[in-house]
């Protein structure tokens, strides 16, 4: 039988103290990946009748390189912090949040790491 | 994980019908959702018939003619009827609002009247409120300072300071917005709600408070604060005509501003 105070309740284990800077950041990512969305679909049309070589050449272009990484890096930042919001919004189960965190923090890394060595194969 | 189906035996059913008195050729329905933990069974919900040539215009004045003269079992809270207590907030027509100040004639066809959304009920159109106010108490809804009080002489505060007050100090914690936020839905152990945040903001802004900084240290947290996606339900339901939403932004910029 539950008898804490409704106080005791709300106030809890008290304020966790962060948060601001993480929220900060998502709107940053956010405004970054305006420019680099444009900028990747507008080149992906561009090439969509290209052969295998003329991408490649695209690729391996410092210019589109960076931008490239960059995009990447800051899209997937910026969904890590997208599902994790998903999870605390949704996912009330310890092992299953912890499990939930877990995944999404490896996948993403995962994914950034394959994706740089990918670009970085073909530009370097 | 957050429940969106409803357990068995919450599930709504179609109660008793009340026909209106013979006579009456201006008739409108009211479908009202009606349960009490006494009896066991599924929440209803039950569909009077009110002559509005003898009713008032707001929705509490059908509510209170069918209590007086159809069933008096029929359980809400009232009082000011002029929406200044906030204690006649439920859900009228799909949207939160004090049934007090939301006229009859605003609705096209029946008057649909359910509890606020996703509270405990306590019977009929009363929710428990308790855990949203204690965290309002949570807050410390009071002015804080660490300057000595003026003898003789009250806390000065400029007009254009003063102004900041307006649209904030007009709220009367009805809980319509909070009730109506997802966010809140999902996670109203941790998460303040609207409401709660809106007063929280309130103190924030006042010029004449001195503890600022301890009020948003404890906001500054992933549930308390930053479960608002600005859904903006909030700012859509509320009653006064205020914008929590807003509100929330403002505290989520202060946090911002204070990192440097």
């Amino acid at each position: 039988m539950d008898m804490n105070t409704p106080i005791s309740k709300v106030r809890g284990l008290g304020s966790a103290r962060s948060g601001a800077e993480e929220w900060w950041m998502q709107k940053i990512a956010a405004v970054a990946l305006i420019p680099l969305t444009i900028w990747f679909v507008a080149s992906i049309v561009q090439m969509t009748h290209a052969d295998y070589f003329t991408v490649r050449a695209w690729l391996a272009s410092p210019v589109s390189a960076i931008l490239l990484l960059l995009y990447i890096v800051i899209g997937l930042y910026h969904l890590r912090l997208g599902l994790q919001a998903v999870v605390e919004d949704y996912v009330h189960g310890g092992g299953m949040k912890v499990f939930c965190q877990f995944t999404i923090l490896f996948g993403c890394a995962v994914i950034a790491v394959a994706s740089i060595f990918s670009v970085l194969k073909i530009a370097l | 994980m957050a429940e969106f189906r409803l357990p068995a035996n919450s599930k709504v059913k179609k109660g008793k019908y009340f026909k209106a008195a013979d006579g009456a050729t201006n008739v409108r329905k009211f479908n009202i959702y009606r349960w009490n933990e006494d009896d066991g069974e599924n929440p209803r919900v039950d569909t009077y018939e009110v002559d509005m040539d003898k009713c008032g215009p707001m929705v509490l004045d059908g509510l209170i003619k069918i209590k007086n003269e159809i069933d008096p079992t029929l359980t809400f809270r009232r009082s000011c009827r002029e929406g200044v207590c906030g204690s006649c907030a439920m859900n009228v027509a799909g949207t939160n609002t004090l049934a007090c100040t939301k006229a009859n004639d605003e609705i096209k066809g029946d008057i649909n009247i359910y509890p606020l959304p996703h509270m405990e009920v306590v019977k009929d159109l009363v929710t428990d409120l308790t855990h949203f106010y204690a965290q309002y108490s949570s807050i410390k809804p009071w002015m804080q300072t660490v300057s000595p009080t003026p003898s003789g002489a009250e806390r000065l505060q400029s007009p254009e300071d003063r102004a900041k007050l307006d649209g904030l100090y007009e709220c009367v914690l009805c809980a319509s917005c909070s009730t109506s936020c997802p966010s809140y839905w999902w996670n109203s152990d941790k998460y303040l709600g609207p409401a709660v945040l809106l007063q929280a903001y309130r103190w924030l802004i006042d010029s004449r408070d001195e503890a600022t900084g301890e009020r948003l240290d404890d906001l500054e947290d992933p549930f308390r604060l930053y479960r608002c996606h600005t859904i903006m339900n909030c700012t859509n339901t509320c009653p006064k005509g205020l914008n929590p939403a807003k509100a929330i932004a403002e505290i989520k910029k202060m946090m911002v501003e204070r990192q440097g």
